[in-house]
């Protein structure tokens, strides 16, 4: 049986805390940039642009947006034997360096996915830094990565899928 | 020795028989009765079939020279296995039979190490190089009993009129494997959608059908004995249909992948599918059915053509032409010829046996009338089996049928009355 | 995403739902060219090597790039074609390169099946960078790969080979790739350089060059082996640039937005004139980027063996 974490309501309100909190730590919207990870952290990654675009009062096209696709560095890619993961697009349409890079994903669990993902954007640049986000932290790292910013914590072993309107039809996080 | 075979069926053309009987063996010879009393083998012949050994014009035994892919001791035995009773070895050794000695060491070598009656084809030139005919007198009076440069086909018609000319006064024919070699140039299979589709280069089946119409008119021109080897395409068909139809001495043979495979089988790049003639189209094989059927052409023969595994397994056109088939050529007689009735019984048996005597006046062979050697060939049309790699006697495995399953075989071969093989 | 295949040796063998799947795969790795680190570590610790029966830089450095963009050891192994018929076995020459850990085997080899028949004896994927006048499968997906990128669209489109298609692997993968894929091929060369059956892959044949140029979306110039010319095929250059040379004139008489493409490497004034290789419709070096693009693709996509490097 799945059990809800988040329902739609709660959901937004993560992001918007998510959202407050990486506006405070960053000021000025010309110096950092939001990079969704494929592909729920894309989805997340415009909600937080649309929130943060609010609260800084500028247009949502005025902060700097870019997706990250990670399949190509993955550590795993040899347990699979055919069908290989789909690659799916890794944009990133401005220079990184000396930015600070604010990494998106929806679920932070054995830190090996945002491993890749650091790989991945310092093979485009040497950006200024990289703050890590999360809608959902799952507990039990891999490796020695932490998020920044965190919508909830639920320590589980469990499978959590994260559902998002543009994607699924409704906000929510379920526990199977 | 002597032997009795009880109640089997015997199928002997030469007399038009197919009657459930038996068979007296006396001194290598078939008797009505046996003289006087003495100890006698009785083998039970019920179910099966006897036949005329079976006769095979056309084999390569290797032996001289080329030990590594056969010798005259395994390929006898392949024979043997296959109900073949006798082989008709071509000249293509090392050195080619194109002397007297060397006729002389295969008769040897056959009678000291065989198990099968062996007779040498000698070179219709020196060194089958088409330039000079062989002393094909000598070579006559050692043994021989035909001429051909089998692979190496005398290109020059000059060359080829004279050497029908010349054989006329030995009364043995030329084997002729027709080809014209500047048309079929660097080519390893069939030319057509196959060949296309995988980048080899072809052997137009015209290569075929141009020489076969040069050699008909010459045959028509010298009246020499012509015999045509490997028949493979419905042309050749229709060029010695017409040509008997006109009176022409000649005779033709196919073998049985000309009338089992088609070019398809060549699509994995298998060297064991590479033969020349090449395998053809599903026209041909109808085509080569229907020849045997109407009498166009005469004998079935194998074109055994042993290579060993290194020499097969690599780059197909690196490859060198030719397959085994002592071992499957009757079988597969029965399976795609008597099964599907396109022959009889009594019409397969003459072409493996009777005509293929008579075409080479191999003199008492080919029948089981009284008086003749005592070659026989007993066939169980219910014995069904895997033709497997390690079940194959011959020194070389290149064989397009591996893994074929067949219902029907030999299940006994007699030589001069020895048993020589059994199942 | 998914070729159930280990090896690639021909587009014969693809469907059209395995072309799709490259052609879909292709973009992200192209992507990576617009990176400062151009590379991956998709392919980190398998060894590609590229086993060379033929003299060629263009493919092989095509596949090296597209190899050490994964990450993979590359090794290079170039054999002298006299070496085919003397020296070494095929099969023991692949035996002992996977004996050295090969996970990949690259080979161009001047005869048809070659690839086959290591395919058929090792354990190594195998990809054929053209055997003899049988296929050359990467070059045909980076053609049709180029015509997707720049027509959008395969079914329906007018393609025009021009030239030797009898010795030619690359038509060969051409036309199995866009036949599969809808598009209509034809081809137009001399009787004596275009074989009979190859309507049978529903091709059609124009002698006239200048007729067939007319309706072509896409024009697909072969490179013409001068050797041809020795084997009677044709008579001289003179007349093959004269009935066959893709020229300017000839060129205005195709549709507006014709592209022309040309594997290489070119006879400039012989096949294609100069004015036509340089000239905007021509998409020659787009093709090359695409080939790296393309081999990266494929390298991902096939299927892999379990513990590869281990046995």
């Amino acid at each position: 049986m799945a059990e809800i974490i988040l329902d739609a309501r709660a959901f937004q309100d993560a992001i918007r805390a998510i959202s407050t909190k990486i506006f405070g730590d960053n000021r000025n919207i010309s110096d950092f940039a939001v990079v969704g990870i494929q592909s729920k952290g894309v989805f997340l990654a415009k909600r937080i642009i649309s929130e943060i675009a609010k609260l800084a009062n500028v247009k949502e096209s005025e902060i700097l947006f870019g997706t990250l696709d990670i399949t190509l560095h993955r550590d795993d890619l040899d347990d699979f034997e055919s069908d290989m993961p789909i690659i799916k697009d890794t944009v990133m349409p401005f220079d990184l360096n000396r930015k600070s890079i604010i990494l998106i994903d929806d679920v932070l669990y054995t830190g090996r996915t945002v491993r890749a993902a650091l790989d991945v954007l310092t093979d485009f640049g040497r950006p200024k830094s990289i703050q890590l986000a999360v809608l959902v932290d799952r507990g039990f790292r891999e490796l020695p990565i932490e998020a920044k910013y965190v919508g909830v914590k639920y320590e589980s072993k469990k499978f959590i899928k994260v559902d998002c309107k543009e994607a699924d039809g409704e906000d929510k996080v379920l526990v199977s | 020795m002597r032997l009795q075979i009880k109640n089997i069926r015997i199928v002997d053309p030469s007399q038009n028989k197919d009657a459930v009987g038996d068979i007296f063996i006396e001194d290598g010879k078939i008797v009505s009765k046996f003289s006087g009393d003495g100890k006698f083998k009785i083998i039970d012949g019920s179910g099966k079939i006897a036949a005329p050994g079976l006769i095979d014009v056309h084999a390569h035994l290797r032996e001289p020279g080329q030990e590594g892919k056969e010798t005259i001791y395994t390929g006898t035995r392949s024979a043997a296995k296959g109900g073949i009773t006798t082989v008709l070895c071509m000249p293509n050794t090392k050195p080619p039979i194109d002397n007297a000695p060397t006729v002389e060491f295969i008769i040897f070598k056959a009678q000291k190490e065989g198990v099968v009656n062996v007779f040498p084809i000698g070179c219709a030139t020196r060194g089958s190089l088409g330039v000079e005919l062989s002393e094909i007198g000598v070579l006559k009076k050692a043994g021989i009993v035909a001429v051909s440069d089998d692979g190496l086909p005398i290109m020059s018609s000059q060359i080829m009129r004279r050497t029908l000319e010349y054989t006329k006064m030995f009364k043995i024919p030329v084997i002729s494997h027709s080809e014209d070699k500047e048309l079929s140039k660097n080519g390893s299979m069939n030319e057509g959608k196959n060949s296309m589709i995988l980048g080899i280069r072809g052997m137009p089946k015209q290569a075929e059908e141009v020489a076969i119409s040069r050699d008909i008119m010459l045959a028509e021109l010298t009246g020499g004995y012509l015999h045509l080897a490997h028949l493979s395409t419905e042309g050749s068909v229709d060029l010695v249909r017409q040509a008997k139809k006109k009176g022409v001495k000649i005779t033709a043979e196919t073998c049985p992948h000309y009338f089992t495979l088609t070019d398809d089988i060549v699509k994995v790049y298998d060297a064991n599918t590479k033969m020349n003639p090449p395998l053809r189209e599903e026209r041909d094989v109808e085509a080569i059915k229907k020849g045997l059927a109407d009498g166009t052409i005469d004998c079935i023969a194998t074109d055994h053509a042993p290579h060993t595994q290194e020499e097969k397994n690599r780059e197909f056109d690196l490859a060198p032409f030719g397959i085994i088939g002592f071992e499957t050529m009757l079988s597969l007689v029965l399976n795609e010829l008597v099964d599907k009735r396109v022959l009889s019984l009594s019409e397969a048996v003459a072409k493996m046996a009777l005509n293929p005597a008579k075409i080479f006046n191999l003199e008492s062979r080919g029948s089981l009338k009284e008086g003749s050697v005592a070659d026989i060939t007993i066939i169980d049309a219910k014995y069904s089996y895997e033709f497997t790699k390690e079940s194959i006697f011959s020194k070389s495995k290149n064989s397009p049928f591996i893994g074929r399953k067949f219902k029907g075989g030999a299940v006994m071969t007699i030589v001069g009355g020895d048993i020589v093989w059994q199942k | 995403m998914s070729l159930n295949c280990k090896d690639l040796l021909g587009l014969e063998h693809l469907d059209k739902k395995d072309l799709q799947t490259i052609l879909d795969a292709v973009k992200p790795f192209k992507s990576l060219f617009t990176r400062s680190v151009k590379k991956a570590p998709t392919l980190i610790g398998k060894t590609v090597v590229t086993l060379f029966y033929e003299p060629s830089t263009r493919t092989r450095n095509s596949f090296e790039i597209a190899a050490k963009r994964l990450s993979a050891d590359v090794v290079n192994v170039a054999v002298s074609a006299s070496s085919v018929v003397k020296g070494e076995s095929l099969i023991d020459t692949g035996k002992t390169l996977e004996a050295m850990k090969a996970d990949y085997i690259i080979i161009r080899h001047s005869l048809a099946g070659a690839p086959d028949i290591l395919a058929r004896n090792l354990n190594a994927s195998i990809i054929n960078a053209g055997d003899g006048f049988h296929e050359h499968p990467t070059q045909g997906l980076l053609d049709l790969y180029t015509m997707y990128e720049k027509k959008k669209k395969i079914e329906g489109l007018k393609v025009l080979l021009v030239g030797d298609i009898a010795h030619s692997r690359v038509a060969k993968s051409n036309i199995w790739a866009l036949a599969k894929m809808g598009a209509e091929v034809a081809v137009s060369g001399p009787p004596t350089l275009i074989p009979e059956n190859i309507k049978d892959l529903g091709v059609k044949i124009y002698y006239d060059l200048d007729e067939a140029v007319k309706k072509a979306d896409v024009v697909n110039i072969l490179r013409i082996q001068l050797e041809r010319q020795q084997e009677n095929l044709f008579p001289s250059v003179r007349e093959y640039v004269e009935l066959y040379q893709l020229t300017k004139e000839r060129l205005g008489k195709a549709k507006a937005g014709v592209l022309i493409m040309h594997p290489g490497p070119m006879n400039r004034g012989i096949e294609i004139s100069s004015e036509v290789a340089d000239s905007p419709n021509a998409v020659i070096n787009e093709q090359v980027t695409n080939g790296i693009a393309v081999r990266m693709a494929v390298l991902y996509l096939l299927k892999k063996r379990k513990n590869a490097s281990s046995n």
